[in-house]
């Protein structure tokens, strides 16, 4: 029976709680009404209003109690309902979170849960694509996992992390993506990226939702004779650099895309990797697909244009193909 | 991971029994008296080294922030916390430190940026903290303690535990939303959150009416159905007798309570600021007020000590300062081979 990527993130959840009394769940409509995207659905029913805590909508305060529960020796789950608002929960995020270990040698390790991403008509504040804000600060683990089977592992890894864990959740992959699980007790590491499918003649470098638009783009262009490597990175923080570079040594032409919007994304940082570490296997510019530096637009055609697709990408492979 | 073990502290102040002479019981006000002296005392001779002296001949860089004339609500609300409760102090509430069993040693290392220091360097001044003598660090943004202190005391009664969280903070961070939400969040959990508001009467060079229109802090605490009290906040054991009612609020059960020790900053925000803003009668009023002078006098006025035996006190404290001073001085700095290490967690390879 095919998990979805929703669900499996509902039962590494439901496994993690069962496995540690001191995993606990925080955040706005998680109990009773189970989240709005149903991600805690029956999890209150199971573990009872201690360990399911519905609070208030105060994003700094959810942040700053996870962080201060974390100090406590529990190990808490924080969900904000959507990416979009966890600039309301930033300084406690970026400041206290993130520095403490550094700056007192005290671990805070928590992990909060951000439901991202557009394709579903969500507009400017419930669309947006934001891991480039923490990937940028020293002391945050990002995560974005693609599948169900990593969404499980790497929800899992990130409870067990000693270290804050942003957890990016897809929202147009909750129900779409399915697949068969592996029976029982499983992670995946973090700071492990995947190849999602392999190739020789060209690396798509990405993450999250657009590792699909990458897969489609793969299979359409094996027809066509061009055999496309897909790196599925699943962490940003502590990036996999390895993985990356040995992609591209192999197929010496590479394509970094994401969601997230053009300048300042993470994208630049990885073109910038490749160029200075494997420069001598290029045979072509390292090339970028992301959304434009443009607010997530709210009518179908608008969001449309925005969001990188196969067709957009399949531009740039037979670019870069022909370079 | 393993949690922070937990190292609770030894009072050092306890020790001044041993060393009086006269062998005689006290009272346990008598004794809480002159345990607020003395830490008191420290805290106003550390700071007056650190601000006054190391920091005017350069051996103290950055931002020096202290808690002249408001020594009376560290050393209360120390003195009524219990070892297990846990503390997140303001960055005027130095004395917390050493009622926690930090030395002056590892104090005045972190004020100079030496290995030693509790953050080994890479924080400066009272941003600094220690899980095991369950005392956390500030962080510079005002108010960003409340909502963690609010998590802490949430984990305190998800744990089963009677112990209490105090967290301290000036009456300019009650402007910020991070109090408001850290408050109103603790207050729907119940958590056990004494919350202790030093109202200096300045933020910075900005006055309190310019900072609220309501007339005190205090009349924050209805709107978030928790108890408040106004105590004076030069007054070391008015703050301890206020605490004490606080504490018990919070160890049965009841939730938050906010005290608002009111006081007056007798300095400019920090070291740089010579407070012009601030007109003269009011120091000068405050002054009278000095909460060092007052405990004095009680001990004298009640007949608990003698003048001899508090010149002692302070003698003693000079004392420990000078040598905390030299050795801190004569440590090491950190490392620039260890810059990078601490950011994550290392992962035994």
């Amino acid at each position: 029976m095919p998990t979805t990527y929703v669900e499996a993130i509902r039962e590494g959840l439901r496994e993690e709680m069962e496995r540690d009394p001191n995993v606990f769940l925080l955040g706005e409509d998680i109990g009773i009404y189970g989240g709005a995207f149903k991600v805690t659905q029956g999890l209150l029913d199971q573990f009872g209003g201690r360990r399911i805590v519905d609070t208030p909508i105060s994003e700094s305060a959810i942040v700053g109690a996870a962080i201060g529960a974390s100090f406590m020796g529990l190990r808490p789950v924080a969900e904000m309902q959507f990416a979009d608002f966890i600039s309301c929960g930033f300084d406690q995020i970026v400041n206290f979170a993130a520095k403490c270990r550094y700056r007192w040698n005290a671990p805070a390790p928590l992990v909060l849960r951000a439901p991202c991403g557009g394709g579903i008509h969500g507009g400017p504040y419930h669309s947006q694509q934001n891991e480039a804000w923490f990937t940028h600060t020293p002391g945050l683990k990002v995560v974005l996992p693609a599948t169900a089977r990593d969404a499980k592992g790497l929800i899992k890894s990130a409870i067990r992390d000693n270290d804050p864990v942003i957890f990016y959740e897809h929202k147009a992959l909750y129900r779409r993506v399915k697949e068969d699980l592996p029976e029982g007790d499983y992670t995946v590491p973090i700071g492990k990226a995947s190849v999602h499918r392999e190739g020789r003649h060209m690396s798509i470098v990405t993450y999250s939702a657009m590792v699909h638009v990458a897969a489609e783009v793969a299979a359409l262009m094996e027809r066509e004779g061009l055999s496309i490597e897909v790196i599925d990175l699943r962490t940003l923080t502590p990036l996999d650099e390895e993985t990356i570079l040995a992609s591209v040594r192999k197929t010496s032409k590479a394509i970094v895309l994401h969601e997230a919007n053009l300048t300042g994304g993470f994208g630049g940082e990885i073109a910038a990797r490749i160029t200075e570490k494997a420069f001598e296997y290029l045979d072509g510019p390292v090339l970028r697909l992301a959304a434009p530096d443009t607010p997530v637009p709210f009518s179908p055609p608008l969001e449309e244009a925005y969001l990188p697709n196969a067709q957009k990408l399949l531009e740039k492979v037979r670019w870069l193909a022909a370079y | 991971m393993t949690v922070a073990k937990l190292e609770l502290s030894t009072d050092p102040a306890l020790k001044l029994d041993a060393d009086s002479s006269s062998g005689a019981k006290l009272s346990p006000r008598a004794e809480l008296a002159r345990r607020a002296l003395y830490y008191m005392s420290l805290m106003r001779e550390a700071e007056d080294r650190i601000e006054r002296k190391l920091y005017r001949q350069g051996k103290i860089l950055g931002g020096v922030y202290v808690g002249r004339g408001q020594e009376a609500i560290p050393v209360g609300a120390g003195l009524a916390a219990r070892p297990e409760d846990v503390l997140f102090p303001s960055h005027r509430d130095l004395a917390l430190y050493f009622m926690r069993g930090i030395s002056l040693r590892e104090v005045f290392a972190q004020y100079m940026g030496r290995a030693a220091g509790l953050t080994r360097g890479r924080d400066g001044n009272m941003h600094m903290g220690d899980l095991r003598k369950r005392i956390v660090a500030i962080i510079s943004a005002m108010a960003a303690s409340v909502p963690v202190a609010a998590g802490a005391a949430m984990a305190l009664k998800y744990q089963g535990k009677d112990d209490v969280v105090f967290v301290f903070f000036g009456d300019g961070a009650t402007s910020r939303g991070d109090w408001h939400e850290g408050i109103n969040l603790a207050a729907v959990q119940k958590a056990p959150l004494v919350l202790l508001c030093n109202n200096n009467q300045y933020a910075y060079s900005t006055p309190l009416d310019k900072q609220m229109a309501c007339a005190n802090v205090a009349d924050r605490a209805p709107g978030y159905g928790i108890p408040a009290e106004i105590a004076d906040g030069n007054d070391p054991l008015a703050v301890y007798d206020a605490c004490e009612r606080a504490a018990a609020h919070a160890r049965s059960g009841n939730g938050p309570y906010l005290i608002e020790c009111k006081t007056f900053r007798m300095t400019g925000h920090s070291a740089h600021d010579p407070a012009d803003y601030v007109p003269k009668e009011l120091f000068e009023l405050w002054e009278q007020r000095c909460p060092i002078r007052r405990v004095e006098r009680r001990l004298l006025d009640e007949g608990w000590d003698s003048p001899a035996a508090i010149e002692a006190v302070h003698a003693r404290v000079r004392r420990e300062i000078d040598e905390a001073i030299e050795w801190a001085e004569n440590s090491p700095y950190p490392d620039p081979s260890e810059l990078l290490d601490g950011v994550f967690e290392r992962k035994e390879s």
